[in-house]
């Protein structure tokens, strides 16, 4: 056979393939045809005839946030097996799958997307960084699911398949200004991990520093996976701060701590205040960190009437860490925040639930206190406090807000936030 | 024999065709046809690294550059493409009154866009491969390179959160050059032109080791200096050899883009680069299905015992490159020839014990 026919052959063969595949493909939606999403999701999978229901948990439980978020998954599994031993949601014991994301992004948004097609499972509950959620956020609007996120956050976003167990900025990151400004600090400097929790949480803090006049004296990021300080924590000695805002994350923080005592930097004369640092991580920081401060909804040692039976259930957990923190109280918030939306809608169906949501009545005994979800931006109101770290690594509480905080996630309540700015990001969220 | 070989690797390639277009729509369901077309992508860019380290003995560990070229283009048009005529919402996150930078403002083009993942690696594999070929680098310092290349750029995405995404990446995309991306039939179609792209390759290298280029290709890896005294240029070889490699794995990295839904620098980066290597080196480097079998296996291993095993999974590859090097230098593709006791094609690296008595009856 000739080298030309052969060639002819080849590409007589490629073209056909091309056209088979484009000729079977062209049948879809395309932009204008409406909205999208709302009628092509495919109808629930969800299995609600027998006496279990199915739940997923998407959690890192291997790479660098699998110290973080293993606690999660565990705290989860305890209160999965509480609401199991009360009698399960609407008597369907409580069935999870866990999935690992490992600490990867695409990882996440595939788990999420087994977890809801191929498991069938009625509501996700995980993620811990910003990263992981939006990654998870268009997969659960996609196919109509349910994604509930534990963790502290920077706001901004609101999502009719998202709820919010964790605080938005308003709840951690203005309380935590207000706390400066009542401390008479008037030179603060950032540091923050480089990706959009720290970056968005500082874009606010600049406003609101503006507002209270507190001056920012410099701003620093360091990529969440690199661990060297040593020459930011030089350029935080020589701004000379009163205080030092630590939006970082994860094992930077260790880093961190080590540049900033190496530099001779104390909590006496530099303080930190940091909004990733609880209960949990204050041992693994390699060093004393005692009196420096953090702002959290949730401490271990808060006096609630509904917080030492947590505690002691957490500590007699087979898979127990031995501290509570706020993120885990908020996981734990998770599962019966579902629980109490499932029962108030009388069924497991998506639509249902945010219907139900919807009516504002839904409301936890929470160890931090009772909480109460907005039905509008699916946020709960919650408590803010300031900890300061005290020789056993446990915070003393040195500031609370006077009442719970409703949730705010786009800071439509506070005259300095340009609402041109809002309007902007709530046209892009969708 | 040697006519047989290339009409056997043909009907394979069909078969494989088959399978990928026909029958795995028809059986798979959405969420693993998705997966699928992960795979796929992946192993566009094997079939590449096939190219380039199997027959042309480049060890390319930096590949997720080209990927990163392919991927965020069409990341970045498809962002464009939701945000409508405004900036992306992350952006304005971070600087709510910046304008988009300049370099974002042609991907609007869809035109632009696809040409732009064809050209960008072309341009940048030719400039780089043109000086390093020339300069007669390779071995260790030209993987060095190329490794540290992908470190490089993944590292200057992760610290340019405002014009890039950062470490969290790009995500949501909700059209596909104007068709909805949530309609699963448009989910379908985009996983087809991924599996149709991984045919197309598949000819295109299949039509390659046949050829005199093809040759020339492995010649050059096994004896450099002879294929110089003979009258060729071993740069020129190589350097055609790495920018269809660049090439592929642009295509495979824009093709990651619409069906996985989110592209960030860890995609890119010296792991991810070094598990594409990890799957061409399982499946076979010099042979035609090797590469892309191999990455569709590790692809499909991270998503099935990533899930049933999740710490276990990274030990299982571990295991497995060191079991593939020690025992099968030639890849999971080597046994079948071993069973079916077929000469060895062209393109497979004499071993050493084999090649004297060859050289001898040459000789004599």
């Amino acid at each position: 056979m000739s080298t030309f026919s052969r060639r002819l052959r080849t590409l007589v063969a490629t073209g056909t393939i091309v056209t088979v595949a484009l000729a079977l493909a062209g049948c879809g939606a395309r932009a204008g045809d409406g909205t999208p999403g709302a009628e092509s999701a495919a109808p629930s999978c969800v299995d609600t005839s027998g006496d279990t229901i199915k739940l997923g948990f998407l959690n890192s439980l291997t790479g660098g946030m699998a110290i973080s978020e293993k606690t999660v998954s565990n705290v989860l599994h305890m209160a999965a097996d509480e609401i199991n031993a009360g009698g399960g949601i609407l008597g369907k014991k409580i069935k999870y799958i866990q999935e690992d994301g490992a600490t990867d992004w695409p990882t996440f948004a595939e788990k999420a997307e087994k977890l809801l097609t191929q498991d069938c499972v009625a509501a996700i509950f995980g993620g811990w960084t910003s990263s992981s959620r939006k990654a998870v956020k268009p997969v659960v609007e996609k196919h109509n699911g349910l994604f509930f996120y534990p963790v502290q956050y920077e706001g901004l976003e609101s999502s009719p398949n998202i709820y919010y167990t964790g605080a938005t900025t308003n709840q951690q990151i203005i309380p935590a200004m207000d706390f400066l400004a009542s401390k008479g600090v008037k030179r603060l400097f950032l540091a923050g991990s480089d990706y959009v929790f720290p970056r968005t949480a500082n874009a606010i803090i600049k406003l609101y520093a503006a507002k209270l006049g507190i001056q920012i004296v410099g701003e620093e990021y360091v990529p969440l996976d690199k661990d060297d300080w040593t020459t930011q924590v030089a350029k935080i000695v020589a701004a000379k701060p009163d205080f030092i805002f630590n939006t970082i994350n994860g094992s930077s923080n260790v880093g961190f701590i080590k540049a900033y005592y190496d530099a001779g930097l104390t909590a006496a004369t530099t303080p930190i205040i940091s909004v990733s640092i609880a209960e949990e991580e204050a041992p693994a920081m390699g060093h004393e960190i005692t009196g420096q401060y953090a702002s959290w909804n949730y401490f271990e040692s808060l006096k609630t009437d509904t917080n030492p039976k947590f505690i002691k259930s957490w500590k007699a957990y087979p898979n127990s860490s031995g501290v509570t923190s706020d993120p885990m109280e908020a996981a734990y918030i998770s599962l019966y925040l579902y629980k109490a939306l499932v029962e108030a809608a009388g069924s497991f169906d998506v639509d249902a639930v945010n219907a139900a949501a919807k009516k504002n009545t839904i409301t936890f005994a929470a160890p931090e206190g009772t909480v109460t979800l907005d039905g509008e931006n699916h946020h709960i109101s919650k408590p803010g406090h300031i900890g300061r770290i005290n020789a056993n690594n446990q915070f003393d509480i040195v500031w609370s807000s006077d009442k719970f905080i409703a949730p705010d996630p786009f800071l439509k309540g506070y005259d300095w936030f340009p609402a041109n700015v809002r309007d902007q990001l709530v046209k892009a969220a969708g | 024999m040697t006519k047989l070989k290339p009409r056997l690797s043909l009907i394979g390639i069909g078969v494989f065709a088959v399978l990928l277009l026909v029958v795995a729509p028809l059986v798979l369901t959405d969420h693993w046809l998705s997966n699928l077309g992960k795979y796929c992508c992946w192993a566009i860019a094997a079939v590449g690294i096939g190219l380039a380290w199997g027959r042309g003995g480049m060890l390319v560990m930096g590949q997720g550059v080209f990927f990163a070229l392919g991927a965020y283009s069409m990341a970045m048009h498809l962002t464009l493409e939701t945000a409508g005529a405004g900036v992306p919402g992350f952006m304005v996150l971070y600087d709510p009154l910046a304008p988009l930078p300049a370099f974002w403002e042609p991907f609007r083009s869809a035109a632009f866009t696809l040409l732009a993942i064809v050209l960008l690696p072309v341009i940048v594999a030719g400039l780089l491969g043109y000086a390093l070929f020339k300069r007669r680098v390779k071995g260790a310092y030209f993987a060095i390179l190329s490794q540290a290349l992908a470190v490089a750029l993944a590292t200057l995405i992760s610290s340019t959160i405002r014009e890039t995404g950062g470490d969290t990446g790009l995500s949501d995309f909700k059209y596909f050059f104007g068709f909805v991306l949530e309609d699963p039939a448009n989910r379908v179609m985009v996983y087809l032109i991924a599996a149709a792209l991984l045919v197309v390759c598949l000819l295109v290298v299949w039509q390659l080791y046949r050829s005199r280029f093809g040759e020339l290709l492995v010649a050059t890896r096994d004896a450099e200096e002879r294929v110089r005294f003979l009258g060729y240029d071993p740069a020129t070889v190589k350097l055609v050899a790495f920018v269809l490699a660049a090439l592929m794995a642009s295509i495979g990295g824009a093709m990651f883009v619409p069906i996985v839904g989110i592209i960030t620098p860890a995609e890119i980066g010296a792991a991810a680069s070094i598990l594409m290597i990890a799957g061409v080196a399982f499946g076979g480097r010099a042979s035609l299905f090797g590469p892309a079998l191999g990455a569709m296996a590790v692809g499909w291993g991270q998503s099935s015992l990533g899930s049933a095993w999740p710490e276990g999974w990274t030990y299982i590859v571990g295991l497995l490159f060191i079991v593939v090097i020690l025992f099968l230098p030639k890849g999971l593709s080597s046994l079948l020839p071993r069973f079916t006791a077929a000469r060895r094609s062209p393109g497979e690296q004499p071993a050493a014990g084999t090649a004297a008595p060859e050289l001898e009856a040459v000789q004599s």
